[in-house]
């Protein structure tokens, strides 16, 4: 299911925690699932699930509650904008908007290329550089005016 | 101790009591819906806010602890506010369905809107619709009604032992569901349904089909599984419409199983008698009781002059209440037999005379919750004693060390720390690893004839781990599950158990494998003693159940009287049942239902099941639970006490002069004193045998299933669409699957005696080498011979 360098590091998680609570591990074993995979489907949980000794309902709640976590299948980037509110008052609807119309696709929507698919995120503790986003969850990207994001999808699309 | 107030009154409560404790403890009502007494502390729901002297805020009573001095106003001001507030958050999202919702007039949430609700919400924008769940035929969902109290899912994971539902999603976005596409297949699933407090999951058998308020709350008992749980059964125009649990904290405490909750659906089932049925030149014709009777007695009288007394076989149903079987009992013994047996599927006679009395449970039922070490015998426990498994779990989440000895491992759901999982041929070697084992670990006197035996055996690590275990955790329990009581070398396991327990000073139990085991000894259902004497008085010793239905025996009845039973699936071996039955000059059956009775009966007599008759059960632990009928018999059926007295008044019996079904209990407990004094499970005189396991070929692993173990389960619907009463399988360890050059979904033929079966292959790792699974009491396997034995598989 998962290939052996992603159990490796699972692995490396699970070693954190004492070893009857295997399951402490979950978060970063699902988020090293959905590096490999991409995101995670029901099967991909239910393996986590058996290699955690943990049922499967419980990852599934896990899952469901962070939204960095993609239950669906996504693009090559997954761009997650923040609109809470200091954002959205320093411009970080605006940021959303220009990127719709840039993309052609709406939030949760995944652009015909597959190349791209667009988030809404909630706070990502930067509110003194909105407007703010995250490429692929791992990237930050800070100040997005709109020129910001002319060069970032360009760079991206190369 | 510590000193609090409540509302200006002072109370003293123990350390590390709640607040929602102490309040209770002055019978104050604190209002709450997450909240259960037996489930661990959410504090979610914030509707049991009160107000605390110098706390800044209100704060949740049940999971704030109460400290010493603490002043406490449950319906202060303050406290009363932020409890409004909160039934107004509770109400924005819930719809105004109560009209055609299931849980309308008994909703914790509809009760408590009326005290802490205002008339009209200040809500104005749209509400939230949850799409529904397919939780399986058991459960109803309407998912927007639900608050979110996460009981449910808190009941997986603490009492039940798998957590099937989880909540999904966060915020405004949260629900409750099972993961992705599962269903709810838990055989204590339908608690959930008492434990959600609004209308969100409520019972599918019962959905839309009465008001709670028009429903009468009547007390009864479970007939299925040994522990006699307590119930309501509401009723509705003479028909039973559902069945709810009656609180008992030393038998099911506020639980009940699956089977227990939804087997009322077979009461109403269309299979039922409606009138006594006679067979004329091969055609069954129904005709009123009288005719019947007479038939009955012309026919029983007939054979009495003919052959004999004991050409008369009684077999009754460990099911059926003690009325039943003491009237069962003396109106054969009035005939001159003492053929009489409740022991339908066990197989193994022969401790019978060296029995000191009636085999029980050891122990109270709620004492099994407080064992440090449990060693479980031949038992599928989650399915035969679904509250006994709950007891277990719970034992073991205090740190009790459970053992498992069976020939199935199925998951237990809890911590097992030691199981040998061996063929049944295999299971008297094993216990007697154990009792070396034990004997190696410290020195104790045994008899010599044991000790002999021992010689044969070489421990292994595991029977070594599982001794060592009941050594030094104490108090001990030993169980003998139903696996074992139909085990052919049933007298073998029971002597090494008792050996094991004498040396670990564990105590020895039984499980009772139907609500009236006990109760069947007590009311002298059996062969050898009357009414449970340890002594024959002089009397021969009549036929037991495997006796009067084996094939091969000389000593044949010519004549059956059958109690509520359905031979083919309720006895060890329906292949020669049915044959010596069938080839009976005269069969009469009590039955409340016509199943294939009219393939070898000459004579129907419709009786009541448990809900239309008083009567008496003793459960596993010795209690005697007595209960009245809940609605009057369907049809011409009565109870079955009431047809046996008639037919021992027409046999002119004497002493069969009863009015009510108390003065039959009066009658027998007055003559037989107290229950708990015949309640013994020691066995004397016997020596151990550990022969070669002489079984050559494929071991067959006979086990009832959960929904088929008596007549009533059989024909509640709801139930037969569980999961767990899937279509029996042959299942088989992967290795004899490559031996047997075998694919999963392989159709085979089994071949058992001079029946064979079609069943189609299941692999599992939880079978032993060398061993098929293939579960009784099915029509499909109706066919085949012994519970356990030797069968030939072929592929089709």
């Amino acid at each position: 299911m998962l290939s052996t360098e992603s159990l490796k590091k699972i692995d490396k998680e699970i070693a954190k925690y004492p070893a009857d609570q295997k399951q402490s591990a979950v978060m970063s074993a699902l988020a090293i699932a959905q590096t490999e995979k991409g995101w995670l489907s029901s099967e991909t949980m239910d393996f986590v699930a058996n290699y955690l000794d943990m049922p499967p309902i419980a990852v599934y709640e896990v899952a469901t509650f962070y939204n960095m976590y993609n239950l669906k299948p996504v693009g090559q980037y997954k761009i997650t904008v923040c609109t809470n509110l200091p954002c959205a008052l320093s411009g970080g609807n605006d940021a959303a908007n220009y990127l719709k119309q840039k993309l052609g696709i709406g939030f949760n929507e995944t652009s015909a290329d597959g190349r791209f698919t667009l988030k809404e995120g909630e706070c990502m503790g930067a509110c003194g550089d909105a407007p703010v986003l995250l490429v692929n969850n791992k990237r930050m990207c800070s100040f997005m005016s709109n020129e910001q994001i002319d060069r970032l999808l360009e760079e991206l699309k190369k | 101790m510590i000193n609090i107030e409540i509302n200006g009154k002072q109370l003293e409560v123990p350390k590390g009591s709640t607040v929602m404790d102490a309040a209770k403890q002055l019978g104050i009502y604190i209002p709450h819906f997450c909240y259960h007494k037996k489930l661990s502390i959410a504090a979610n729901c914030r509707m049991c806010l009160v107000q605390i002297e110098k706390a800044p805020k209100p704060l949740p009573a049940c999971a704030t602890p109460a400290t010493e001095g603490m002043k406490i106003f449950t319906h202060s001001d303050q406290a009363v506010l932020a409890q409004k507030g909160v039934m107004e958050f509770l109400l924005i999202n819930h719809p105004l369905d109560c009209p055609i919702c299931d849980q309308g007039g008994e909703c914790q949430l509809q009760d408590l809107a009326v005290g802490y609700g205002e008339s009209a919400s200040r809500y104005q924008e749209a509400k939230r619709v949850v799409t529904n769940k397919n939780l399986g035929p058991l459960i109803s969902t309407d998912m927007t009604r639900c608050i979110h109290c996460t009981r449910c899912v808190r009941f997986g994971q603490e009492i039940a032992g798998i957590m099937e539902l989880g909540m999904s999603g966060r915020g405004e976005h949260s629900e409750i569901l099972s993961f992705v596409g599962k269903t709810v297949d838990s055989e204590l699933s339908g608690n959930v349904i008492d434990l959600c407090p609004v209308g969100a999951l409520v019972s599918k058998p019962f959905r839309y089909s009465a008001r709670t308020w028009e429903l009468s709350r009547r007390k009864s008992i479970s007939p299925h599984c040994g522990l006699g749980s307590n119930l309501i059964v509401q009723v509705k125009q003479n028909r039973v419409m559902r069945i709810l649990p009656r609180e008992n904290e030393e038998i099911n405490e506020c639980w009940l199983s699956d089977k227990d909750r939804f087997s009322y659906e077979g009461l109403n089932s269309e299979d039922r008698l409606s009138k006594p049925m006679i067979k004329r030149n091969n055609q069954w014709i129904t005709c009123d009781w009288q005719e019947a009777l007479l038939f009955v007695v012309q026919n029983l009288k007939a054979c009495v002059s003919q052959y004999g007394g004991r050409a008369i076989g009684a077999l009754g149903s460990p099911h059926s209440t003690l009325e039943e079987l003491y009237l069962l009992q003396k109106l054969v013994r009035g005939l001159g037999s003492n053929n009489i047996d409740h022991r339908l599927r066990q197989s193994d006679f022969r401790a019978d005379n060296y029995q000191q009395g009636i085999p029980w449970l050891g122990m109270p039922i709620a004492e099994v919750s407080n064992l440090k070490s449990i060693l479980i015998i031949g038992s599928n426990l989650r399915k035969d004693h679904p509250l006994l498994a709950l007891r277990v779990r719970q034992a073991v989440k205090s740190g009790a060390q459970l053992s498992i000895v069976n020939s199935t491992d199925d998951d237990l759901l809890t911590k097992v720390a030691q199981r040998a999982i061996v063929a049944p041929s295999e299971l008297v070697r094993t216990l007697a690893q154990i009792l070396k084992a034990i004997i190696e670990y410290r020195y104790v006197e045994i008899a010599d004839k044991i000790k002999e035996t021992l010689t044969k055996v070489n421990v292994t690590d595991v029977t070594r781990a599982i001794a060592n275990n009941l050594v030094s955790n104490q108090p001990a329990g030993i169980f003998l599950g139903n696996l074992s009581q139909h085990h052919p070398n049933y007298s073998e396991i029971f002597l090494l158990a008792q050996e094991i327990a004498k040396v670990t000073s564990a105590k020895l139990g039984v499980f009772g494998e139907a609500a009236n085991s006990v109760g069947a000894y007590v009311a002298g259902a059996i062969p050898n003693r009357k009414l449970g004497n340890l002594t024959t008085n002089g009397e021969e010793v009549g036929l037991n159940a495997i006796q009067m239905l084996n094939a091969e025996a000389v000593s044949a009845c010519k004549a059956y009287i059958l109690v509520n039973l359905e031979p083919e699936y309720d006895t060890y071996n329906p292949q020669s049942a049915l044959e010596r039955i069938k080839g009976a000059e005269f069969v009469v059956s009590l039955s409340s239902y016509k199943g294939n009775i009219t393939d070898y009966a000459d004579v129907i007599l419709p009786i009541a099941p448990f809900t239309e008759t008083s009567g008496t059960f003793i459960n596993t632990e010795g209690r005697v639970q007595s209960f009245n009928g809940v609605v009057s018999p369907l049809a011409e059926a009565r109870p079955a006490w009431k047809v046996l007295r008639v037919l021992a008044n027409l046999l002119e019996l004497k002493g069969f002069d009863y009015e009510t079904s108390e003065q039959v209990c009066t009658e027998l407990l007055s003559d037989y004193g107290n229950v708990a004094d015949h309640l013994n499970n020691r066995i004397n005189e016997f020596t151990v045998n550990l022969n070669e396991a002489n079984v050559n070929g494929i071991e067959r692993i006979g086990e009832v299933n959960i929904y088929q173990s008596d007549p009533i389960v059989r024909r509640a619907s709801s139930l037969q669409l569980t999961r767990d009463a899937h279509y029996p399988r042959a299942i088989i360890s992967p290795s004899l699957m490559e031996k047997l050059g075998l694919r999963v979904g392989d159709k085979i033929t089994i071949k058992q005696g001079v029946g064979e079966s079609q069943l189609e292959v299941e692999q599992s790792e939880s079978i032993p080498d060398n061993c098929i699974r293939i579960a009784s009491a099915f029509n499909q396997t109706a066919t085949l011979g012994g519970m356990f034995g030797e069968v030939s598989v072929k592929r089709m």
